[in-house]
């Protein structure tokens, strides 16, 4: 097997596809965020600063979710044809919801009347809300598992997806997304719509809390592969405390710099959890475990392939952090309303 | 309906509607990097004008780019997972440069291009302008790269057997230059550049001819105008390498694109004709001994019919595949009339006194579309029966999981949200075209 510093290739792609997942929730987690809060906020020029801190962003965060479906089909390519097939109805409800939040964002303040806001303004709302339910759907189908059979094809029906543990993840990430995007929206804003995000803040977060902590604990006792469940239960348990601790701390001293690197840290945590407890796993397979599931090791690509993609990556990955960084020191600090926006 | 067809019509749908969107992008993309380039070089603020008017214009059009493409994406995996399984190993290099290079070049700066004019020096945003055309033209190369792979396969080798045969990739290199990508990827490059001239011609002129944003209309209408003479002469050249690789390495698409049925010397090329399948014969204009021409200089040269392939190994809809080839390069020709009469008339100082060719210019933006997306059909049904030429037949590359119920659901939901997306699409772009670039107009109407 071919390996760079002991590590193999699929394993090193792995880890890129993950870096470039949780950098996905991280950045459009906090837009998406923003858009599930659009609806609670009732003042007409709330709605358009809480839309216009997002708007040079949220294309760009957007990217991230592209290019880690592109690295999911490039690097495992079985695992990508067997996971979009398998969850079709999901995936074509996503691209649905995505597309709808797109145009809503692009046409809400194109016109004046008050029904046509509105029903843009409830097609973002309901978009931003339901995407992160979906994409939670899809990634716990992920971690449990799903009927296949020893071609990698899924044979189960189109609602299995909605079992009770994804739908608790699906729920879990909205929360998730609406913590961190009231953290963003904390940062970038002042006065009146500033005190609302906050107090709307405070109602979410206890919420927040106790599904992430759910989450935590029932992801931890329903996937064990092989990983010590006890040990990971307690180092997770004062891993959260830590995390969510630093989160409440952190709104009582208005520091919401902090709040939002707390929020950051809770979906790496996330991430690192699900590939920790995961790995090599990609999709288990719940007909048979052993022969029918797909790793990274027969989901993959050739080692050429791989090696050629972490070649590029090792390139890439730098000048995106670059452009990145640059754009957004351009749009560093508050949003007023002389800026642009759509 | 059966999977098969529905998943046809679903892709062919859904990668039409998306294909109205990236041409616009990249040559629009050219035009703002030339305006706001000019704008920089000669200070004069109608150059700003235009830039600033036509970026709106970018944003609206890039962003439903994005979201149609975004659908691709995830459509090979959900409809076609077992193309996916055969190409991925192929397509990996490609599509993860494509994501890094290109997508996430283009996206970062869009937001600076189009929120940052206020924000930053006129340098910064003129690089940020170009890093989105740069980031559009470098997504075209990937795409198509990938595109060409299916067309010319080269740089693999096949593994395992059945069901479970695959590519694989042996030399990356020579993957990414099989024998047809670089003629296809400048052949699509200047395509787009046309498209997006024509955008700002047909828009500009139907400004003077509503005598509105006159000056500045003149002088945007001149830069598109050259953009379309150069590159429409350009195609004819990149358009001839195309036709003969296709002739070379793909000769049953040749046989469907020229609606050539008997290997006997010589080949004919019709200007306009129809394909009889039953009777195996073709009916029109043609020139005798064009074909034989066209690809080996020889009026005499053989070239191989439909006939001397066995069926099942033929194109199925022969008439879209010849009728799309001959529309695409009749407009091209047309292009290329069209823009040296309105050079012939700049030069002589008339380019704006004819209303008739102002609205000839006007419609010029359809034309241009129906160009790029019947170009694309014959390129692509002319390749079937085949998804990767003689390596996978489309019939074998569906997925096997997806049922006939889910693909009824999706085509009427993409149908749904696709109509609603053009019409908001439109009605944006006519209220952009109305407000127009200038906030005071000057009447004056002088040359």
């Amino acid at each position: 097997m071919a390996t760079f510093l002991n590590i193999d290739y699929q394993t090193w792609w792995l880890l890129a596809t993950a870096i470039i997942l949780v950098t996905y929730g991280i950045l459009d987690g906090f837009d998406l965020g923003a858009g599930a809060w659009h609806l609670f906020l009732k003042k007409e020029d709330h709605r358009q600063l809480a839309m216009k801190v997002i708007a040079p962003i949220w294309d760009g965060n957007e990217v991230f979710l592209l290019i880690g479906g592109g690295a999911l089909f490039a690097g495992f390519p079985e695992v990508y044809a067997t996971l979009f097939s398998a969850m079709y109805v999901p995936f074509m409800l996503f691209l649905l919801f995505l597309i709808t939040r797109g145009i809503s964002i692009e046409f809400r303040n194109k016109e004046q009347f008050a029904w046509w806001k509105k029903s843009w303004d409830i097609g973002y709302g309901i978009a931003s809300a339901v995407l992160p339910v979906l994409l939670g759907v899809v990634i716990a189908n992920v971690l449990q598992g799903m009927p296949l059979d020893s071609h990698f094809e899924f044979t189960g029906s189109w609602l299995s997806f909605l079992n009770p543990y994804a739908l608790f993840i699906g729920i879990m990430a909205l929360s998730f997304t609406m913590v961190h995007g009231a953290a963003y929206l904390l940062i970038k804003t002042e006065g009146e719509l500033h005190d609302r995000i906050h107090f709307l803040l405070k109602k979410i977060l206890p919420i927040f809390t106790m599904l992430f902590t759910i989450s935590v604990i029932w992801s931890i006792m329903k996937l064990s592969h092989g990983f010590p469940r006890r040990t990971a239960l307690y180092v997770m348990l004062i891993v959260i405390i830590a995390v969510i601790g630093g989160i409440i701390w952190s709104i009582r001293k208005q520091k919401f710099h902090l709040t939002f690197i707390g929020s950051s840290f809770a979906m790496l945590l996330a991430g690192v959890l699900a590939l920790v407890k995961h790995f090599p796993m990609m999709l288990p397979s719940t007909i048979d475990p052993i022969n029918n599931s797909l790793t990274i090791y027969n989901g993959c690509g050739s080692e050429k392939s791989l090696e050629t993609m972490l070649i590029i990556a090792a390139i890439g990955v730098p000048l995106v952090i670059v452009y990145v960084v640059f754009v957004y020191r351009i749009f560093w600090g508050k949003v007023n309303k002389e800026d642009s926006g759509y | 309906m059966d999977v098969e067809i529905l998943s046809r019509i679903q892709f062919a749908f859904t990668v039409s509607f998306h294909y109205i969107f990236p041409p616009m992008s990249i040559g629009l993309g050219l035009l703002l990097v030339v305006m706001e380039g000019l704008f920089l070089k000669t200070k004069n603020p109608m150059y700003e004008t235009l830039a600033k008017f036509w970026t709106k214009i970018f944003a609206l059009i890039f962003t439903i780019g994005v979201a149609t493409g975004v659908v691709m994406e995830f459509e090979f995996g959900t409809n076609w997972a077992t193309y996916s399984r055969f190409v991925g190993d192929i397509f990996g290099s490609p599509l993860a440069i494509e994501g890094l290079f290109a997508f996430a070049l283009e996206s970062t700066f869009l937001g600076v291009l189009i929120f940052g004019w206020e924000k930053t020096k006129p340098q910064t945003h003129f690089i940020s302008t170009i890093g989105v055309w740069v980031g559009a033209m470098l997504s075209a190369i990937w795409i198509v790269v990938a595109n060409s792979w299916q067309q010319t396969p080269a740089g693999f080798h096949l593994v395992g057997h059945g069901l479970k045969i695959r590519a694989e990739i042996t030399d990356f290199w020579g993957m990414v230059f099989n024998p047809s990508s670089v003629d296809r990827i400048l052949h699509v490059w200047l395509s787009a550049f046309i498209v997006g001239a024509f955008l700002v011609l047909s828009i500009h002129a139907y400004y003077i001819l509503k005598n509105r944003h006159v000056e500045i209309s003149k002088k945007a209408l001149k830069i598109a105008l050259l953009i379309i003479s150069i590159c429409s002469f350009a195609q004819l050249e990149s358009g001839h390498n195309s036709g003969n690789i296709v002739a070379k390495y793909q000769p049953e698409k040749l046989a469907a694109l020229e609606g050539h049925w008997d290997s006997i010397a010589p080949a004919n090329t019709y200007l306009i004709g129809y394909m009889d399948k039953t009777a195996e014969k073709t009916h029109g204009l043609y020139i005798p001994g064009g074909l034989s021409f066209l690809i080996s200089y020889n009026f005499k040269a053989p070239i191989k019919g439909l006939k001397a392939f066995p069926k099942a190994d033929r194109p199925g809809p022969l008439n879209i595949v010849f009728q799309s080839y001959h529309i695409m390069i009749a407009l091209g020709l047309f292009f290329i009339g069209f823009s040296t009469l309105m050079l012939f008339l700049w030069w002589k100082g008339k380019l704006f006194n004819y209303r008739w060719l102002l609205w000839v210019s006007v419609f010029g933006i359809f034309l241009s579309q129906i160009a790029t997306q019947v170009g694309w059909y014959a390129a692509e049904i002319g390749r079937q029966p085949w998804i990767v030429y003689k390596l996978l037949r489309t019939s074998d590359a569906l997925s096997k999981v997806v049922k006939a119920e889910h693909l009824i659901f999706s085509i009427i939901l993409f149908s749904l949200i696709y109509i609603l997306l053009f019409i908001v699409f439109m009605y944006q772009l006519r209220k952009n075209i109305l407000t127009g670039p200038e906030e005071k107009e000057d009447k004056l109407m002088s040359q």
